[in-house]
């Protein structure tokens, strides 16, 4: 079933790009981009279960460092990864800070420091451009030639991402991360080096979103940092998740592909309460689909928990 | 001399703060719910008190109420009917369940009342007083007086009140609230409708201070984030003393640094209190 799935959203997706356009080509970019926002989010929010709201800040640290350096003459095939670099090693170092909090107050600590840095990029201007954002150089080449140069990266960075994902959910870290979900205090006591294991479930939940959003800025030409540092941006990955199914490894993807055709059909035909959809569909997945997507063909075939 | 007319503007505004920030310290404390809705309770009470003045020439200070009773029966049915559901649910259930609501609600009120920003302007005004070398406008300080009249009206009432003790038995234990025959769902709906009042009769008294729209109902969550945290969560204590320490944090650093740096100095000592001490300045549990 899930086979299934899968090939068929990759088929459509193939076929849409042949046939679609530059329309098509944006789409997708957003899907690849929102998949990886997705995919990384489930390594702290999903295998670990703390509740991360931090991809809007390592998403906008990605792109501020990466549209900096870029302004400086550095190419974007190494400011883009120099990106993810600034993400995980703010998330590296906040992590040791704040990764020994539970539940609300961690999910405080997340909403904050993307208050924070949202702040110090407004009011750093020399650097940053502050409200008024940073325009980047613009690239060479046609408009569909630069559409699907970025859908490339972008996409290959999609797949490096959910490798890395399928690398955690299968290897020691993901054992240990669910461990850590079920019952942090026994896992301690059984030797679990629990400090080590969060901290590096956060770091590889930056780095992906640090890279993405460097992407996302040679991309589109501007960034500004309301815009980057949108806290929606932390919530977006996480409801693709509980979509698709919290803790899976391919929940995130279909999730993301779900979440994106929402976001198409519905809110572009609304556009004032766009906002009002979203929290509608929020609210309706909270109460009715906690288990998300994956759980409806699960409670029909009465195998698993409900 | 400048120090002392700072210190007292962060002490006016810091009444303000705890009346503000005291509702969602209590639905965070007992029912273990952190209400990303409360900016836009806030908001809601202020345009409450708004339209009031604007059409019928109500006295902000006399539509708070009305504004809290309002808020009341919106936190009532929302807690009743919605988040009663899911309050066992992990914590990223809840918290994100309230982010739907709010934009919702948030939306909401953009289409209603728009985005401009608004102010009830006081005709005529009240005027200041002079102490010596510091200057305070006495609407601030009213509405400081007021605020801190209304968290102390909360304290008695989950001092001696049966409801409020009833509150403060879920709190210490669910479970062993419900074998004492508490209706905890109801109880939950309550304190959930209380934190509710609270943020909209807090709104309808910072409308004369502060304009008011939809896109700022985010700041006054901020600002409940900081003060929780600093103050200490759970107590209307804490709520008070970390209102104090958020209104002098903010004269403090406009005065320093400027006024853009209130927002990231205020948050940077929030994850700083949370990294090294979690419980806040007061360091314990309250309510009880």
């Amino acid at each position: 079933m899930r086979t299934i799935v899968i090939l068929a959203i990759v088929a459509a997706f193939f076929t849409a790009l042949i046939f679609g356009g530059n329309y098509a080509l944006r789409l997708a970019t957003i899907f690849a981009m929102y998949a990886t926002l997705a995919l990384s989010w489930n390594i702290i929010g999903g295998l670990a279960g703390y509740p991360s709201f931090a991809t809007a800040a390592f998403f906008g640290l990605g792109t501020y460092a990466s549209a900096i350096l870029q302004s400086s003459g550095m190419p974007m095939l190494l400011a883009w990864p120099l990106g993810g670099l600034t993400a995980a090693v703010f998330a590296a170092v906040i992590g040791l800070a704040i990764l020994h909090l539970k539940g609300h107050y961690f999910a405080i600590a997340n909403l904050a420091l993307v208050e924070v840095l949202r702040e110090l990029v407004n009011i750093n201007d020399r650097l940053t451009g502050g409200g008024m954002g940073l325009n980047l150089p613009v690239t060479q080449g046609g408009v569909t030639q630069q559409a699907v140069y970025f859908l490339a990266a972008m996409l290959a960075l999609a797949v490096i991402t959910l490798l890395s994902a399928a690398a955690v959910h299968r290897g020691k870290l993901g054992f240990a991360l669910r461990c850590i979900q079920q019952n942090e205090d026994a896992a301690v006591m059984l030797g679990v080096n629990a400090r080590l294991y969060k901290a590096a479930a956060f770091t590889l939940s930056a780095v992906f979103p640090g890279m993405a959003g460097g992407i996302y800025a040679s991309w589109v030409h501007y960034i500004d940092p309301s815009d980057v540092f949108d806290i929606l941006l932390s919530v977006k990955p996480l409801v693709m998740v509980l979509v698709g199914g919290l803790g899976t490894l391919f929940g995130p993807v279909i999730g993301a592909a779900v979440f994106l055709a929402l976001e198409e059909a519905v809110w572009r035909s609304f556009l004032t309460v766009h906002a009002a959809v979203l929290g509608a569909l929020i609210v309706a997945l909270i109460l009715f689909l906690p288990h998300g997507l994956m759980s409806i063909n699960r409670r029909r075939l009465g195998a698993g928990r409900t | 001399m400048i120090y002392l007319q700072v210190l007292a503007n962060g002490l006016v505004l810091g009444g303000l703060y705890a009346a503000i920030a005291v509702g969602f310290s209590l639905v965070w404390g007992v029912l273990n719910v952190i209400n990303l809705l409360h900016g836009s309770f806030i908001i809601l009470g202020a345009y409450v008190a708004f339209f009031a003045h604007a059409f019928y020439g109500v006295h902000p200070f006399l539509s708070a109420p009305l504004a809290g009773l309002l808020l009341f029966a919106i936190g009532y049915s929302l807690q009743g009917a919605v988040i009663n559901r899911v309050i066992r649910a992990p914590v990223l259930m809840t918290l994100t369940l309230t982010f739907g609501l709010d934009l919702l609600l948030n939306n909401a009120m953009l289409l209603l009342f728009k985005a401009d920003y608004r102010k009830v302007v006081l005709d005529p005004p009240l005027g200041s007083i002079v102490l010596g070398p510091i200057v305070l406008p006495l609407d601030r300080i009213a509405v400081m007086i007021l605020a801190l009249l209304m968290t102390y009206g909360l304290y008695r009432l989950l001092r001696d009140s049966k409801l409020g003790r009833a509150i403060i038995a879920i709190r210490m234990d669910r479970e062993a609230a419900a074998l004492m025959g508490v209706d905890v769902m109801r109880m939950q709906a309550m304190t959930f409708a209380i934190g509710a009042f609270m943020a909209g009769a807090a709104g309808s008294l910072l409308s004369i201070i502060y304009p008011i729209s939809p896109l700022n109902s985010i700041t006054f969550l901020g600002k409940a984030f900081v003060i929780c945290v600093i103050g200490g969560l759970g107590s209307v204590g804490g709520a008070i003393v970390g209102g104090i320490a958020l209104g002098l944090i903010e004269s403090l650093t406009a005065l320093w640094f400027g006024q853009e740096y209130a927002v990231p100095i205020s948050f940077a000592l929030l994850v700083a209190f949370l990294a090294v001490r979690p419980t806040g300045l007061l360091g314990r549990r309250g309510y009880e």
